[in-house]
């Protein structure tokens, strides 16, 4: 029974996993049957039977699916064919059909509380009793509302409709069980169970197991760019009991079951069995599974059984569309939604209260006005009160506003589209722009408070370039190539600016939506290739690969460090045996790097055609080792390897002839002939040019830049099968590794290994590459004290220094490592990895544990540093959000020293903090640490009384508002492993306390779930809105779970681009994103919805003061009809014109000053006073406009809507003048809208009021608006009251940009300057490095402090210096880099020798060692880069005042507080400005210095 | 009004839309037009509201809201208005029997006549108004009990009237005409005006009864039910009168031009007054000639036949004489108002002004580039 048992385990296992679906209970049994078979083991059969019974009873245990072929079952007669339950390829992502779109729809929109609420009113209009309105046309605003959003349903559904059509009529080859052959049919035919063939450059109609390939190898390559935007080439294996077939594949003669996983989402996983009709088994793999939407490439042809088809493909059940999220600024709409309610209910009641009494005095005399209700029952006070309220709620519905919800969305896809518009942010070079993913969130891109930002691939550009290595101890640091890069740089943004001018866009197809849709643009562009022919795709290709991350010439051509690449010729003229053990190492390095990898290679003359030289390797060992004997001396006279390579050309019989493999034999030749020239010289040239046409596709950047590292020592990989690398090594020619295993990468080992034969030695070898941690544990411990394993002690020391110096010069460092096995070592381990690849449960788990066992007791033999190089503009755009007071976090899986090197190179840490470092190994040790770092803090900012007021009153900005917790000019650094003690319970609020009073925080080594873990801390605790930006998958749950989530459409796929909001092609296009279009959309919102509260509130009121002057009867002067479309179109347009469009700063403005982001983050647009402020001036000025016409029309004969008519004329000029003053920007749009809605109002009414004479009871409006065009009293009203109505708000708005501007006001008024004068202006402020005059003082003011009078002298001086930069210069020797040196000298002696130890041994010592680094190029600033940002950066009073000698010496703690000194003195751009400002000796130092601070 | 100068530094973002990709690639690049518009680049005129730039508004709005205000006031001043209230609930009011006693149910009208002298006289045509204080025809249901179509002369209606007319609907199994509380609580206290003079003889002063309503009305909206019948008591025939009523609807008047329907006096009822305490027009006092005032000063007296109870709601009934101005009625309001509002926006100006002085710098400093 234990087979039973294991039975059940494995169905429970998959019961998780598996998504449910209709039952086949059909299909039990012989699923049961495959499943006890699968096992292997003789119990298999029992245990069939045993379940064969309870078959029809365990219906629920049907968790997989069974495909079978359809040519043995005609589909046509769909009865008997056991496929015929599963989903049918044809695609229909719409919501409705013709039938079911109305009550769907109706359905879905009744969703919605507020759509309920006014249909509730409008029904209740129909009770004769409460009766407001005509029925009919209280329901016509609901029916307007509902049927907008059914319209924008409909028409969206349509679009899809479209889609969906025209991908399910592209075509693909099925095999046609009548015809006996290939037919073309529509996508929408194929079937689960058909056979496909697919063609090159062909898209994948559904999910299919390759059974056939064209390719020799049995391989087929796809590109997943649709899937996962990743655009190298997968290879996809034919099933392995196919392979062996020798024939084609002929689908007649296919009689196998297979069975797999049910369909699910998961594109990486992909499980089954194929049982034979010979009772033959085998697994299946997610490598022989051809995904839906995917691209076959470089194959001929490809045939294989559709197993999923449909909405079961995997690419299908991955389209979540897109997502819904409530922005901040609706929450707080929605509360004050709720307040609406409140008054609603008051005034109604207030109204009922005042009915009731208002009945109740007359007793029971009734009076000849009071009606009898319609039955003619005479009603109490009470009862007629109650259906007072009822009515009531009908008249005052406006307040609640029902327009404001498809209001607010009109304006938001107004507002993305605008975004997605702006040409700033379309990346010429991707040919991506902008994408907005979720629609209703633009606001709150201008509210974001803290960013959380990925490293690799957000700041950096994920593009690897090869730096520096260390090999056996001895570092090389490759400056020629360093000279190379910087010359790079310099010509490619010359080359960028090229491309742009030329306007020839290098086109590359990206992924744009979600949506299939997608897959129709791929199919059109590959079609088209089809058609043009070759070259078309060639130079698609060309273009491609120019711009895949992992094949740019800065990448490609590495200049070889001359000393390395002697040390590589010496060991290739010398006998292999004889090598020294530097030597030797140097070449395992070389051919680590070179094979150590999945990197595939592709040829140059056939685009994505890989490299076939295929040897047939019988017996490799023996002739490899023939082959040496035999050319070793050869090599060694004639040190050329011509003859070498030749022969082994010619020599191998079974190499396949092929114009490649001559090809390149022939530049070999040309190649070696050239060689002996090229190593005298040790010219920069590499072999690139000619023999470099192979291209190397890797999944991982790294790996492509270590491939072309090694090939720039001649290393070259030239060809890669699933069981065999071809190397080609200096004066060795090709070498053929057996790859015997691809231990892949994975994040918990942080390695992967090839476990190859080596064809040298005949040695089983594992090559290992690694994070340097993972590694560095693995290494062999010299064990005995001899000299050898002494000097490889000092190796592994020098390597752990040269590993800590990368790091800190902010390069990825890996280690390279190699082990050589025995046989029987080898043969224990296979067996045991065997039985982890066939295991059932917890494969990977085995597979894991395999591995591991696996990479032990290594030898090391090098570590390299590869560079990941920032992303233009990175260091200013976050200069500039963080001016924005936006608190970046960098959250990174890097380790600490690399991260926080990029932290400096990006200016995310500054040299002038101080950095809090903590570095725990206990839950209790991170306690104290954090403990501590917050006394220290307390000590140093807090309880330094006078001088945190005068930092108050300095951080002019943000001393508006002062936040709860000041930030200090202090970075956190903090690592994976102390993050998980901090982020757990106990400890958060400290670790939050901590992190958010220091400026910038740095969490290294942190795994995706710690990411989104801090920022839902972070999100959850300080009630902050949170912004996540990454580009790989492991953002993906940060992305998610931040406020806004943002990916960038980089190098590593699109998980994060699907995941995100919004999707940028780069990190620099956040900062307009986000001070730009956040603020902008999030001003025109916040004042569109408390315009549109005042608005209604305002118009509501109007009726509620009449309610006085008509016993509370419920009854208006507004005529019913203007009373319903008032909001709906006579006041509507200007709004949305102005919400869509008004700009209350220009985009330049809002860039130069990033403190108008500030207006954002604290809501200053929308606080919560404001509704009320507005709720009040709604009342004032419904007053006013009920009032002035009650008195100028008191005791007169004028009629009800006579009086009404001119109240609503009335109110209807104030609301749009009221808009007016709130309006920033008039373009002719706003104009036109206002026009509009005026006209508009006096057509209709004039019409209205015309169009019949007894209709529209009870108003019965006729002539009313004609009458009253002629009365002069009409206009004298209305001249009056609008003017009476908004003078508070204008002269409030008027005192207030005069006496208390706000900081948007500020902006306004250098929008209003010309452009010379403004950036003037600016570079005025970044001169004086003081606030500009025009700023309005925060805070108290020193008393004789005349800013009028002082600053523009002191300025002016500026400006005179301006010019010429001499005097500047002068000044510059500042004390700077003394005080730095003494200040730096200090701290290392301070640092506790306890707090030393407690940092890791291997990241021992940085700081002592960093002061004395060369200096990186790619971290330092160029000086000639930053100096033209240099002011705009600098005159943020923020920046600081480096030395100050107040700022005091930390404490002595446990804790790693250090200075945040890593010798980077040159990089203090602002220091010398802000010493100059000082020295001026103004006459008001006291101050100049607190706002340099 | 607001600061204004057109920013037309951004107007050059206007050229473009065609600064695409080179022609001839048949790629279409996902770049955004470079248009004004898409890159919300539209000239624009940008107020910036301050006390230098809004003041100039202010005294604007001060300058011409006065001598407006000081026009209405003297045009409301110059316009002459006699107002006296009959309703009789004082004991010394003439019509205080009447009041008392009187209601609806009465059927015997009661007579009071209340004198009165005008200090000046009126010099053009004077409108005698009838007023009443704390009557609410703009009540809710009150004002829907109506049926206009009825009132429109349409047949079908006048025999079956519309729902909201209930409960003055039916009366004795017969539909009423007109139909509704409106017309059921129709002013029908009959006004007379008589003219004492020194010798004692009373001259009866005429009082025009046509043109009272609105010409449209009067010609459109109320029509008697077919066409131009005379016999109206034959149209009528079918319906009842009112329950208030004391006559039916085709016995308002003698003059078959102001009878039924379109009798001036029910069309001026019927245009329900916007506020409780109203005034309708009830008659025209015709100026003769140029020569004499149409009523001179003088003692008068007025004869009320008082049919129409406002005891039970408190309500007050007033007879006005008024002359009228291009701007209507007496009434001083809207000249004090403009006065006061232009006042206000002047002193305001100064406010402004001050503080234009006093922070302006700092913004001029600012505006200046140096």
């Amino acid at each position: 029974m234990l087979m039973r048992e294991n039975c059940g385990k494995s169905r429970r296992g998959k019961k998780k996993r598996v998504r449910k679906e209709r039952k086949r209970k059909v299909w039990v049994s012989l699923w049961q049957r495959t499943m006890a078979r699968e096992f292997g083991e003789p119990g298999g059969v029992e245990c069939s039977k045993v379940k064969k019974r309870t078959k029809k009873k365990n219906k629920k245990e049907n968790k997989t699916r069974i495909v079978f072929s359809n040519i043995l079952h005609d589909h046509g007669k769909g009865r008997d064919n056991p496929n015929r339950h599963y989903a049918n390829n044809e695609i229909k992502t719409t919501k409705y059909t013709l039938l079911s779109f109305l009550p769907k729809n109706l359905f879905e929109q009744f969703h919605r509380y507020a759509n309920v609420y006014f249909v509730f009113i409008a029904l209740l209009n129909f009770v004769p009793v409460v009766n407001a309105f005509q029925p009919e046309l209280a329901l016509a605003p609901v029916l307007f509302i509902l049927s907008v959003t059914a319209i924008k349903d409909l028409w969206e559904d349509y679009r899809r409709h479209r889609s969906d059509k025209e991908i399910n009529h592209m075509d693909c080859l099925v095999y046609s069980r009548r015809e006996r052959r290939y037919v073309e049919k529509y996508w929408k035919e194929v079937h689960v169970g058909d056979f496909i063939r697919l063609r090159c450059n062909e898209i994948l109609p559904a999910d299919v197991l390759l059974l056939s390939s064209s390719d020799p190898d049995h391989l087929c390559h796809i590109e997943t760019a649709t899937l996962d935007g990743e655009t190298n080439l997968k290879q996809r294996q034919v099933v392995r009991s196919f392979i062996d077939q020798d024939s084609d594949f002929e689908p007649s003669r296919y009689n196998s079951i297979i069975e797999c996983e049910k369909p699910n989402n998961d594109l990486n996983r992909f499980r089954g069995y194929i049982a034979h009709g010979n009772g033959r088994r085998d697994g299946l793999y997610k490598e022989n599974l051809l995904l839906r939407g995917c691209t076959v490439r470089n194959t001929e042809e490809a045939v294989g059984i559709v197993i999923y088809a449909g909405h079961e493909t995997k690419a299908m059940l991955n389209n979540n569309g897109p997502r819904y999220k409530r922005s901040k600024l609706e929450r707080q709409m929605n509360v004050d939604v709720f307040w609406c309610v409140v008054i609603l209910l008051i005034m109604c009641l207030f109204s009922a209260i005042g009915h009731g009494l208002w009945m109740f005095q007359y007793g029971d005399q009734r009076p000849v006005f009071d009606v009898l209700s319609p039955e003619g029952t005479d009603m109490s006070p009470a009862l007629s009160a109650i259906y007072l309220f009822l009515t009531m709620i009908i008249v005052f519905q406006v307040l609640i506003p029902i327009s404001l919800f498809v209001s607010i969305e009109i304006v938001k896809i107004c507002q993305v589209y605008f975004i997605h518009q702006d040409s700033d942010l379309y990346d010429e070079e991707t040919d991506s722009p902008l994408q907005c993913r979720a629609l209703n969130i633009t606001e709150d891109l201008g509210q974001v408070q803290y960013i959380f930002s990925d490293k690799t691939g957000t700041l950096t550009e994920n593009k690897m370039v090869f730096r520096r290595c260390a090999v056996a101890g001895v570092e090389y640091s490759h400056d020629a190539n360093a000279r190379r890069l910087a010359t790079y740089q310099e010509i490619d943004s010359e080359e960028e600016e090229c491309t742009s001018r030329g306007g020839t866009l290098p086109r590359r197809d990206s992924v744009t939506s979600h949506q299939s849709g997608r897959v129709v643009l791929r199919s059109q562009s590959t079609k088209s290739h089809r058609r043009t022919g070759s070259r078309a795709e060639a130079k698609r290709a060309s273009i491609l690969s120019k711009h895949t991350a992992f094949s740019s010439p800065m990448e490609k051509d590495i200049t070889p460090d001359p000393q390395l690449l002697d040390k590589v010729n010496e060991c290739s003229i010398q006998p292999l045996g004889q090598l020294t053990h530097e030597l030797s190492d140097i070449m395992e390095f070389f051919i680590a790097l070179t094979i150590c990898n999945t990197v595939v290679v592709s040829s140059p003359s056939h685009p994505r055609q890989k490299v076939r030289t295929r040897f047939e390797l019988k017996s490799p060992v023996k002739t490899i080792e023939d082959f040496i004997k035999r050319f070793t001396p050869s090599r060694l006279t004639s040190g050329s390897n011509s003859s070498s390579s030749s022969s082994l050309a010619a020599g191998r019989s079974a190499h396949k002839p092929g114009s490649e493999s001559a090809l390149l034999r022939l530049e070999e030749e040309q190649h070696s002939a050239r060689r002996a020239d090229l190593q005298s010289a040790f010219g920069p040239a590499p072999p690139a040019a000619e023999e470099g046409e192979l291209r190397y596709e890797a999944e991982s950047p790294d790996e492509a830049a270590l491939v072309y590292a090694a090939r720039a020592y001649k290393c070259s990989l030239v060809g890669r099968l699933p069981d065999q690398v071809t190397v080609e090594l200096p004066h060795l020619g090709r070498l053929h590794f057996e790859l015997l295993h691809t231990l892949s990468f994975d994040s918990t080992r942080k390695r992967m290994s090839v476990v190859v034969r080596h064809p040298l030695t005949d040695q089983i070898t594992v090559y290992t590459k690694g994070a340097d941690s993972a590694i560095m544990d693995l290494i062999r411990p010299p064990s005995s004290s001899d000299t050898k394993s002494k000097r490889q002690r000092k190796i592994l020391y020098k390597t752990q220094n040269f590993l800590n110096l990368y790091a800190a010069s902010g390069l990825r460092t890996l280690c390279i490592a190699k082990k050589a096995l025995s046989e029987e070592e080898y043969g224990a381990w296979l067996n045991s990895h065997l039985q982890a690849e066939t295991a059932i449960q917890g494969r990977e788990e085995l597979l894991f544990q395999s591995a591991v066992r696996l990479e032990t007791n290594l030898h090391l033999l090098g570590a390299t540093g590869i560079e990941d190089r920032l992303q233009d503009g990175v260091p200013e755009t976050i200069a500039s959000l963080r001016k924005a007071g936006l608190q970046i976090w960098v959250l990174t899986g890097d380790k600490q020293e690399t991260a926080v090197n990029i932290a400096y190179a990006c200016r995310l840490l500054d040299p002038e903090e101080e950095l809090i470092i903590l570095n725990a190994d206990t839950q209790e040790a991170c306690a104290v640490l954090l403990e501590e770092s917050l006394h220290y803090i307390q000590s140093k900012f807090l309880c330094d009384f006078p001088e945190h007021t005068a930092r108050a009153l300095r951080d002019d900005i943000r001393a508006l508002e002062v936040p709860p917790a000041l930030v200090h000019r202090l970075g956190l650094v903090i690592d994976g492993r102390t993050l998980a003690y901090a982020l757990e319970g106990s400890l958060e609020d400290r670790f939050l306390a901590v992190a958010r009073s220091c400026r910038s925080v740095l969490c290294c080594r942190s795994t995706p779930l710690q990411k989104s873990m801090v920022v839902k801390l972070v999100r959850n605790k300080l009630k902050v809105m949170t912004l996540a930006i990454g580009d790989g998958a492991n953002d993906v749950s940060m992305i998610q779970v931040a406020d806004v989530g943002i990916g960038i459409s980089g190098q590593e796929g699109m998980q994060a681009v699907m995941a995100s909001d919004f999707t940028i092609p780069r990190f620099q296009y956040l900062q307009k994103l986000l001070l730009v279009h956040g603020h902008w959309c999030y001003s025109r919102l916040a004042n569109m919805i408390l315009y549109f509260f005042y608005k209604n509130a305002m118009f509501v009121a109007l009726i509620f003061w009449y309610q006085f002057y008509s016993g509370f009867s419920g009854s208006a002067m507004i005529d019913q009809w203007y009373l319903i479309f008032f909001n709906l179109m006579f006041s509507a347009f200007p709004q949305l014109i102005t919400g869509t469009l008004d700009k209350d700063v220009s985009a330049e403005t809002l860039q130069d000053l990033p403190q108008l982001y500030m207006n954002g983050q604290n809501s200053e647009e929308y606080k919560p006073y404001m509704f009320w402020m507005n709720m009040i001036d709604a009342f004032y000025q419904s007053v006013v406009c009920f009032f002035i016409p009650y008195f100028a029309y008191a005791d007169s004969d004028v009629d009800l809507f006579t009086w009404g008519t001119p109240i609503t004329t009335l109110a209807l000029f104030t609301i749009l003048l009221h808009l007016s003053i709130e309006t920033k920007t008039w373009t002719w749009l706003n104009w036109a809208s206002i026009v509009f809605s005026v006209s508009l109002f006096f057509t209709v009414a004039l019409c209205y009021s015309a169009s019949c004479p007894i209709c529209y009871p009870p108003s019965n409006p006729y002539w009313t608006m004609h009458r009253l065009l002629g009365d002069p009293l009409f206009y004298l009203l209305c001249v009056i009251t609008p003017v009476v109505a908004l003078l508070p708000r204008y002269f409030y708005r008027a005192c207030q940009g005069s006496v208390f501007p706000s900081l948007i006001q500020v902006g306004r008024q250098l929008d209003k300057l010309s452009p010379e004068s403004r950036t003037g202006m600016l570079d005025q402020r970044a001169m004086c490095g003081a606030k500009l005059p025009l700023y309005p003082f925060p805070g108290p003011l020193p008393k004789d402090y005349n800013p009028s009078a002082q600053e523009p002298h002191l300025c002016k001086r500026w400006e005179s210096t301006k010019d010429s930069k001499q005097p500047i210069d002068q000044l510059r020797p500042g004390p700077t880099p003394q005080v730095t040196d003494s200040k730096e000298a200090d701290l290392n002696q301070s640092v506790p020798a306890a707090s030393r130890d407690r940092t890791p041994p291997r990241s021992e010592d940085p700081r002592s060692k960093a002061p004395a680094l060369p200096p990186c190029n790619a971290l330092q600033f160029d000086p000639a880069l930053d100096s033209p940002d240099f002011k705009i950066v600098n005159w943020i009073p923020s920046s600081p005042f480096p030395q100050r000698d107040s700022v005091p010496l930390m404490p002595l703690y446990a804790c790693d507080l250090l200075s945040a000194r890593r010798g980077q003195g040159s990089r203090t751009p602002n220091g010398p400005d802000c010493v100059e400002a000082e020295d001026l000796g103004s006459p008001k130092e006291g101050f100049l210095t607190t706002t340099l601070l | 009004m607001m600061a204004s100068s057109y920013n037309a530094k951004e107007e050059d973002g206007h050229h473009s839309g065609a600064s695409g990709p080179g022609g001839g690639t048949a790629v279409k690049s996902k770049k955004p037009d470079n248009t004004a518009f898409k890159q919300q680049r539209l000239p624009a005129w940008q107020p910036i509201l301050t006390a230098g730039t809004v003041l100039p508004a202010f005294f604007v709005i001060g300058l011409i809201f006065i001598p407006i205000g000081i026009g209405l006031f003297v045009t409301s001043n110059n316009i002459k208005e006699y107002e006296i209230d009959y309703t009789g609930i004082e004991m010394s009011s003439p019509c205080f029997n009447c009041s008392q006693n009187f209601s609806w149910n009465s059927t015997t009208p009661c007579k009071c006549s209340v004198s009165f002298s005008l200090d000046q006289p009126f010099e053009s045509n004077v409108f005698m108004y009838y007023g009443l204080s704390n009557f609410y025809q703009n009540h809710r249901r009150y004002v829907k009990s109506r049926d206009d179509s009825q009132l429109n002369g349409d047949k079908a209606s006048l025999t079956n009237p519309s729902k909201e007319c209930e409960p003055y609907r039916t009366s004795d199994k017969k539909f009423i005409a007109p139909c509704g509380a409106i017309a059921n609580s129709l002013f029908n206290d009959t006004l007379d005006l008589f003219f004492i003079d020194p010798n004692g003889t009373r001259t009866r002063i005429e009082l025009v009864k046509k043109g009272i309503a609105w010409w449209t009305d009067k010609h459109v909206k109320f029509r008697n039910p077919g066409g131009n019948n005379l016999n109206l008591t034959a149209v009528f025939i079918d319906t009842a009168k009112p329950v208030n009523w004391r006559k039916p609807v085709y016995e308002l008047d003698t003059d078959q031009e102001n009878n039924g329907f379109i009798n001036e006096d029910f069309i001026v009822w019927m245009r329900t007054a916007a506020l409780p305490t109203f005034r309708k027009l009830y008659r025209i006092i015709q100026r003769k000639n140029s020569m004499t005032p149409t009523l001179p000063r003088g003692n008068y007296t007025l004869d009320i036949t008082y049919n129409y109870p406002v005891r039970s709601f408190e309500g007050r009934k007033r007879m006005i004489l008024s002359t009228i101005s291009w701007m209507g009625g007496k009434n001083p309001f809207l000249g004090i108002a403009y006065i006061t509002v232009g006042s206000v926006c002047f002193f305001l100006g100064v406010v402004l002004l001050i503080i234009h002085h006093k922070y302006g710098n700092r913004n001029n400093s600012a505006d200046i580039p140096n």
